[in-house]
């Protein structure tokens, strides 16, 4: 096994007296898909929003490769390299989709600060824009505001802007949601993608089990805020455990 | 991408305004007309300023009219105390953008992370403070009477920049070329340069990071950007860029107080034009200082005008007396919000363009 490039140890979030994510030890690998599943309410969101650092961890921490990020903001996490896509689609909607994909790559490049030169004309700017315009097949759409998108491109947007981040975590919270069959292909397509990279980390929470079987390489069961499971697809899906808390049977004990 | 024939108008518009603006002088030939010409490009800079940041960055202050009195009271301290002179133009400017910038970095610093309401309302208490300050150290800034004070020799309306062989003043178009025009120009060159430095910095890399925080705070910080620098630092930008427009304003109107750069009725102008020209774009802001400038200007000689037209017709003379102004300038605006919901030029941008 690799260094892990992400590990949370004894990751735990109080809100109250309602613990979300309960002493969640786990650690992801360069060029592993990890699927994280669970019931609904089982903290699966919680955790990704403690890694990405929309939430503070209350108690435990979170460590990319050796650097320990638990105190870090939301933008600094970013900028070494985590990279979160959020379950609602979450853009710039009033900004063309070229706008959206730029503000992704300049974030990257610094170029924020910026004040005096139009951003049309930084070129190297927009080329690397309209590679990632292309890689999600949005590059006829480049000059439509991210509203007007229909929602299957609007979901496509969203990895899109994931990719031009460049981050080594890619952290997707149900890329699928609210897409038809016909429309799913296409992201998950962009999603195989970036897993055929070697060198990046993929965090999946993700509830169609087609999509699961697809991706995964691994997959984590959350459950009560609690690390269920882990292991490999096959072994998860069929052990006796999974297959209780998904009929229902676990939840009643705690509810 | 095609231009909609709303932004051909806009920008058609745009050009007209500049041209009658640069050649004001020449084509309205009164006192009264110079000062609103004055007027609006100073206006123009103040309501653009404001829109980075109500409209570009989604960031509501009440504080905007401070800062133009800091940098009208400090150009206007500077010329009382040291006597008319660019030195003192220069250091009184100088003073108030160092003054605005201390005091946006610090109400940014300590408000700008928490919600927007708690912002607008620190906003509001300092520009109340600032406002009864200026009106009780009287011996500095005068009080509710202000101070009035020369502006360098150049503007003074004796000073001849040329003359003819007698030593008359020459005239070009039958405008004499004396301090006054020099004025005007300083004025506009002025607003001209701050308004282009701000429409660069909204088409700039640094613009659509506004415009990401506004449309979607939390994600433009998942992407790395830290919102809170950001905003501390285009609120500071707003406030420099307002400071000069107040120094300016100074030394053209050779008077400050209370009235003319700090009142609130001065911040629900800048309010007004934003909203009526259309937030999150630099067009907007001109064409609502011109209306909103014109329309406080010259609605009451129109209705007098109207009124006047209309004599011996029951009631309507009545209602178009010259003293009802207000209320019909109320009028226009709800009329104006309820069709042009996104501005004027908001809204004639979209016409025309598939969204």
């Amino acid at each position: 096994m690799p260094q892990p490039s992400l590990t949370t140890a004894d990751l735990t979030i109080r809100f109250g007296g309602h613990v979300a994510v309960n002493n969640v030890s786990c650690s992801f690998h360069p060029g592993e898909t990890t699927v994280i599943v669970g019931p609904n309410g089982a903290g699966k969101t919680t955790y990704f929003n403690l890694i990405s650092g929309q939430l503070p961890a209350s108690a435990g921490s979170i460590h990319k490769g050796n650097l320990d990020i638990t105190r870090m903001s939301p933008s600094t996490r970013a900028k070494h390299g985590i990279g979160r896509a959020f379950q609602l689609t979450n853009l710039f909607p009033q900004l063309t989709v070229l706008e959206n994909i730029r503000l992704a790559v300049q974030a990257r490049s610094g170029a924020g600060w910026r004040l005096f030169r139009p951003a049309e004309s930084l070129t190297a700017l927009t080329t690397d824009a309209q590679k990632y315009l292309e890689a999600a097949h949005l590059t006829d759409k480049a000059a439509m505001t991210a509203a007007a998108l229909p929602h299957g491109d609007q979901r496509k947007l969203e990895v899109a802007l994931l990719m031009a981040m460049e981050p080594d975590i890619y952290m997707f919270d149900e890329p699928t949601a609210g897409m038809s069959l016909d429309q799913a292909p296409a992201v998950l397509e962009l999603i195989a993608q970036i897993k055929s990279d070697p060198t990046k980390t993929v965090l999946l929470v993700e509830h169609k089990m087609d999509v699961v079987r697809a991706l995964a390489d691994r997959i984590i069961v959350l459950h009560n805020g609690e690390l269920l499971a882990d292991g490999a697809p096959d072994e998860v899906m069929a052990s006796q455990i999974v297959r209780d808390v998904y009929l229902g049977t676990a939840t009643e004990e705690t509810a | 991408m095609k231009q909609s024939f709303g932004t051909i108008a806009v920008k058609t518009t745009m050009l007209i305004i500049a041209a009658l603006l640069l050649f004001a002088p020449f084509l309205f030939q009164d006192i009264r007309a110079l000062e609103v010409a004055a007027r609006i490009c100073i206006f123009i800079v103040l309501v653009a300023s404001y829109d980075l940041l109500i409209g570009y960055t989604g960031i509501v202050s009440f504080a905007h009219t401070m800062f133009f009195g800091f940098g009208a009271y400090g150009a206007a301290i500077a010329l009382k105390q040291m006597g008319p002179g660019w030195d003192a133009v220069a250091l009184g400017a100088l003073a108030g953008v160092l003054v605005s910038l201390v005091v946006a970095t610090v109400i940014g610093l300590i408000s700008l992370r928490v919600k927007a309401i708690f912002f607008a309302m620190i906003t509001l208490a300092a520009a109340s403070v600032v406002l009864v300050l200026a009106s009780q150290l009287s011996q500095i800034t005068g009080g509710e009477d202000g101070i009035t004070y020369r502006a360098p020799d150049i503007f003074k309306t004796a000073t001849k920049l040329m003359v003819d062989d007698d030593g008359k003043v020459v005239r070009w178009f039958g405008v004499k070329l004396n301090g006054k025009l020099a004025g005007y120009y300083f004025v506009f060159a002025s607003s001209l340069a701050l308004f282009l430095v701000l429409l660069r910095i909204t088409v700039s890399p640094l613009g659509t990071v506004l415009m990401a925080i506004r449309e979607n705070e939390a994600r433009a910080e998942a992407m790395g950007y830290r919102v809170v620098a950001y905003r501390t630092f285009v609120f500071c930008l707003a406030a420099v860029v307002a400071s000069l427009a107040g120094s300016v304003y100074a030394v053209w109107l050779k008077y400050t107080g209370p009235d003319t750069a700090l009142a609130f009725h001065i911040m629900i102008d800048i309010l007004l034009m934003v909203v009526i020209g259309g937030m999150g774009t630099m067009w907007g802001a001109v064409v609502g200082a011109v209306l909103l400038v014109m329309a406080q200007y010259y609605l009451r000689d129109l209705m007098g005008a109207a009124s006047e037209a209309l004599h011996g017709i029951p009631l309507l003379p009545e209602l178009l007396a010259p003293d009802r102004w207000l209320f019909w300038l109320g009028i226009i605006f709800i009329l104006l919000v309820y069709f042009f919901p996104k501005g004027i030029v908001g809204t004639l941008m979209l016409r025309g363009t598939r969204t």
